[in-house]
């Protein structure tokens, strides 16, 4: 089968949250585990009043890039509540292709 | 959207369709999810991609909405407890009618013996609740008194009331294409090419019903940001410009930029000649507002100012959206004011990705107000405070917060008996300042009923009948964005289940309005009422509405042109001129300036040099976060695990010099209060700022009288002073106080 992974155009990722919460409902988790963790990068000053500051959501080793649902034809639960639709699901090859498009801050996670 | 809003699983289960408000707290923003219920449970949410504004998105509140439904802590059955025993857990439960054997004779008894007035109803903000508050009060018991008590009013009420006076129009909203069913992509609309999110961060607070995320939307198809804000957000950080100003300066700032668009002729001329009255003496004060003197009041570079002015009156369309910072200040009417005669004198309102304007009336507000006709004009009259605060009781169908608690406290010019405290927590630090004078104030009360879904320190501290709600997955209801006042969704909220033996405010007001002033109550059910509000305005019963999902009523822009915003059908303002009041003929009457002007916060490096020498920081505070609506959800472990502890933020060169690392337990301290929180080091604040959270209790604490879940030790609002408003009575120095800070061992002030 054609391998998939997670894409995420992280320049609009606004720490929300969501993605992790909405994991976690579909992977039963407890506290203190997650199926997918934001990491902060900043925020930093790049020059002065000028901040680099980042999050950016990143699937662990629990991640089974909700193979049931997409079996029922559904996307990943991170995916389908990001609130800012940074997210993306779909085969490596057309992933490659849409971080091209989208141009800077993107990142393809394969779990 | 599908018809079909209930479905049937083959597991068993079943899935209903509805769009969020609450409880769990938050505005009405109506996203759009499917619920399902098995076994009584309920067992999953998903956001519904077929919601036109949201397209299945949920925030964490929601996405551990389970978890609160099923919460162990949850209280589903009323309870009593004995007035002598208020904040000890010495509750019994009972049953409806018991809480109706008790409160019925004891309002029939206070109305003869007292007069209706001495029985108060409490509201807070956002809640569903909102809604139905005012309906409690004047249809169901017959008060006249409804009170949010939070100082200066100063959520939502002062910039809805500035817009009636000076625009005489609904709430102002950024137009981001939310009235179209296909978005973004309707011809009629228009990409603001940007937005000015002012003392506001949307991604998290949602305001009023506007879905936060929208603005990503927006930046993503090419939008640009400005934040204007004391601290630099995220959004800042991905903002083309930032303002990063002294906290409560802002209407210096807004004065500024007037002054730079008008004295370089950079305004909309053929607006302001046909549709603005005072533009010259408008012109005249903005000359005392020059951007060399404003980059010195509000620490904005000058060319900072100026780059800004342009863009805002140069690049069309640019909608401004300002936020609870205008209500939390006592120079917010000002503030409003300079903010609505920006966005009008740069052509930027009521035009298409400009600022949106509500009709004069609300979607579905008729019977709203045909509540007040229970009331007698006598009784009317003697609202707290309407009479010596007359724009607060022009615009407000409420008492005046502050006077509210100096009646409470003197018993003048009556005294108050009875407390309905509906949907506000009043003692932790989310509205009313000065909180242990509220607690004391209270305490008098003859009877006090609450309505919540769990205890809280105000239930805990003062309650003596305790009526369980609903939250919003099990009632049925509708979500209206700004409580109706500019609609852009009005979305069908579907009972999914029920939990134990609550009532929802509505059923509350029903049941209680039947037994009390049955002619204000002619409807069997929730949804005949509902039908019969939906019927005259949109043609549709409940259930059509359940079927359609979600309705957006049709946006027409320029209205003013049209005669669409005025009563009597011509064209121009629904104003004491007919046009926008840059020079307002209200303000003059009541007494205050007419045009805006800037003043200094009450306690700062200027107005209060001593005591600032003391208290050398200036405190600002109430940034949401994603986690909570205010007070609410601190006892979801989900999202605790999110934010476990309030936070301040301080300037790691400000940090350092007061000995506090990252993570330290920090107490702030003013004249008037003190509080406990974690210490957060980032460079997005000023050295000379900080800032804290608010809405934080501990409900994993003894809930019991003194500790009360531990409401005193992280409760910035004892510092927030009484009665320190605007000249009409309207905002509070929330935002801009003073402060200095430690570090302490541990977050419990006893320690
Ligand atoms: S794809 Fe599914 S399992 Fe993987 S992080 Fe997203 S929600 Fe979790
Ligand atoms: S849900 Fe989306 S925006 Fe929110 S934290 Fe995750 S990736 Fe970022
Ligand atoms: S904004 Fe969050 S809490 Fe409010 S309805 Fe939407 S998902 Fe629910």
């Amino acid at each position: 089968m054609e391998r998939h992974g997670l894409l995420i155009n992280y320049q609009f990722c606004s720490g929300c949250h969501s993605c992790e919460v909405a994991c976690k409902n579909v992977l039963k988790l407890p506290r203190g585990k997650w199926g997918i963790k934001l990491l902060e990068n900043g925020p930093w000053e790049v020059t002065p009043g000028k901040f680099e500051w980042d999050y950016v959501p990143t699937p662990t080793q629990l991640c089974d890039l909700c193979a049931d649902r997409v079996a029922a034809g559904k996307k990943p639960s991170c995916v389908h509540h990001c609130l800012s639709q940074c997210m993306e699901y779909a085969p490596l090859d057309q992933l490659a292709n849409r971080a091209a498009e989208l141009g800077h801050k993107t990142a393809i996670f394969i779990p | 959207m599908k018809n079909e809003w209930k479905s049937q699983n083959s597991d068993g289960s079943y899935t209903v369709r509805t769009c969020g408000w609450s409880p769990p707290g938050e505005h009405p923003v109506g996203c759009g999810m499917r619920l399902t219920v098995k076994d009584g449970r309920l067992v999953d949410v998903e956001g519904d991609e077929e919601h036109p504004i949201t397209n299945g998105r949920l925030c964490v509140r929601c996405l551990s909405l389970p978890e609160y439904v099923h919460h162990p802590k949850r209280i589903t059955t009323p309870m009593k407890r004995d007035p002598k025993d208020r904040g000890k857990d010495t509750w019994t439960p009972i049953s409806w009618d018991e809480a109706w054997d008790i409160i019925i004779p004891k309002i029939n008894q206070l109305k003869a013996d007292h007069g209706a007035e001495s029985i108060i109803v409490f509201g807070g903000t956002g809640r569903e609740a909102c809604l139905y508050y005012y309906p409690l009060a004047f249809a169901s018991i017959g008060t006249p008194n409804v009170s949010q008590p939070i100082s200066g009013w100063s959520c939502y009420g002062p910039r809805c009331a500035i817009t009636d006076f000076i625009l005489g129009a609904g709430y102002p909203e950024i137009d981001f294409a939310g009235n179209y069913p296909d978005r973004y992509d309707n011809p009629a609309f228009t990409l603001p090419k940007y937005v000015v999110t002012w003392g506001k961060n949307p991604l998290f607070s949602n305001p009023d019903g506007f879905f936060g995320h929208s603005i990503i939307d927006m930046m993503k198809r090419g939008t640009k940001i400005i934040c204007i804000d004391p601290r630099v957000t995220w959004l800042g950080a991905h903002a083309e410009h930032v303002c990063q100003l002294r906290p409560g300066t802002d209407a210096a700032l807004a004065l500024g930029f007037l002054n730079v668009i008008i004295n370089e002729e950079l305004y909309d001329k053929e607006f302001v000649e046909k549709w603005c009255y005072g533009f010259e003496e408008l012109k005249e004060r903005v000359q005392q507002y020059p951007p060399k003197k404003v980059a010195e009041i509000t620490w904005v570079s000058e060319e900072t100012i100026v780059t800004v002015a342009r863009i805002m009156a140069q690049e069309k369309p640019t909608s401004i959206q300002w936020g609870l910072a205008v209500d939390m200040n006592p120079n917010g009417v000002q503030l409003g004011h300079s903010i609505l005669a920006l966005t009008a004198i740069t052509g930027n309102l009521d035009v298409p990705g400009g600022l949106t304007l509500g009709p004069p009336s609300s979607l579905l507000g008729k019977w709203r107000m045909e509540t007040r006709r229970n009331l007698s004009e006598e009784l009317w009259d003697k609202r707290l405070g309407a009479k010596t605060w007359p724009a607060v009781g022009a615009a407000m169908a409420t008492t005046h917060p502050d006077e509210t608690l100096d009646t409470l406290e003197s018993g003048k010019p009556y005294k108050l008996r009875m407390a309905w405290i509906n949907s506000t927590n009043v003692l932790a630090p989310s509205s009313a300042v000065q909180p242990q004078r509220w607690y004391n104030a209270l305490k008098k009360m003859e009877l006090i009923v609450a309505q919540d879904l769990f205890h809280n320190p105000t239930t805990m501290a003062l309650a003596d009948i305790f009526l369980p709600l609903p939250t919003f997955a099990e009632h049925n209801g509708v979500v209206i964005t700004n409580y109706g006042r500019n609609a852009i969704t009005l979305g069908a909220m579907n009972e999914a289940l029920r939990v134990g033996d609550t009532k929802s405010d509505l059923e509350v007001c029903m049941e209680l309005g039947k037994r009390l002033h049955p002619d204000m109550w002619p409807f069997e059910t929730v949804q005949d009422f509902f039908t019969n509000q939906l019927q005259p305005e949109l043609g549709i019963d409940f259930e059509g509405l359940s079927e359609l999902g979600v309705y957006q009523p049709e946006y027409t822009y320029k209205k003013y042109e049209k005669g669409l915003l005025r009563v009597d059908g011509e064209p121009g303002f629904n104003t004491v001129t007919g046009l926008v009041e840059l020079k307002s003929t209200l303000f003059e009457n009541w007494g205050d300036d007419a045009l805006p002007y800037y003043q200094e916060p009450p306690y700062g490096p200027l107005s209060s040099p001593e005591l600032f020498s003391e208290y050398p920081l200036i405190l600002t505070s109430g940034a949401r976060k994603p986690t909570s609506f205010h007070s609410e959800h601190r006892q979801i472990a989900t999202l605790r695990e999110i934010d476990p502890y309030p936070v301040v933020e301080f300037h790691p060169e400000t940090a350092a010099k007061l000995g506090i690392g990252e993570g330290d337990w920090v107490e702030l301290e003013n004249m008037l209060g003190r509080c406990r929180m974690v210490a957060h080091l980032t460079a997005t604040i000023h050295p000379k700022v900080c800032h804290a959270v608010h809405g934080w209790w501990y409900p994993e604490q003894d809930g019991e009288a003194p500790n009360l879940f531990g409401v005193w030790d992280a409760n910035l609002n004892t510092m927030i002073p009484h009665k320190t408003i605007g000249k009409l009575g309207f905002g509070a120095p929330y935002k801009q106080m003073i402060c200095k800070a430690k570090r302490v061992e541990s977050s419990s002030i006893k320690d």
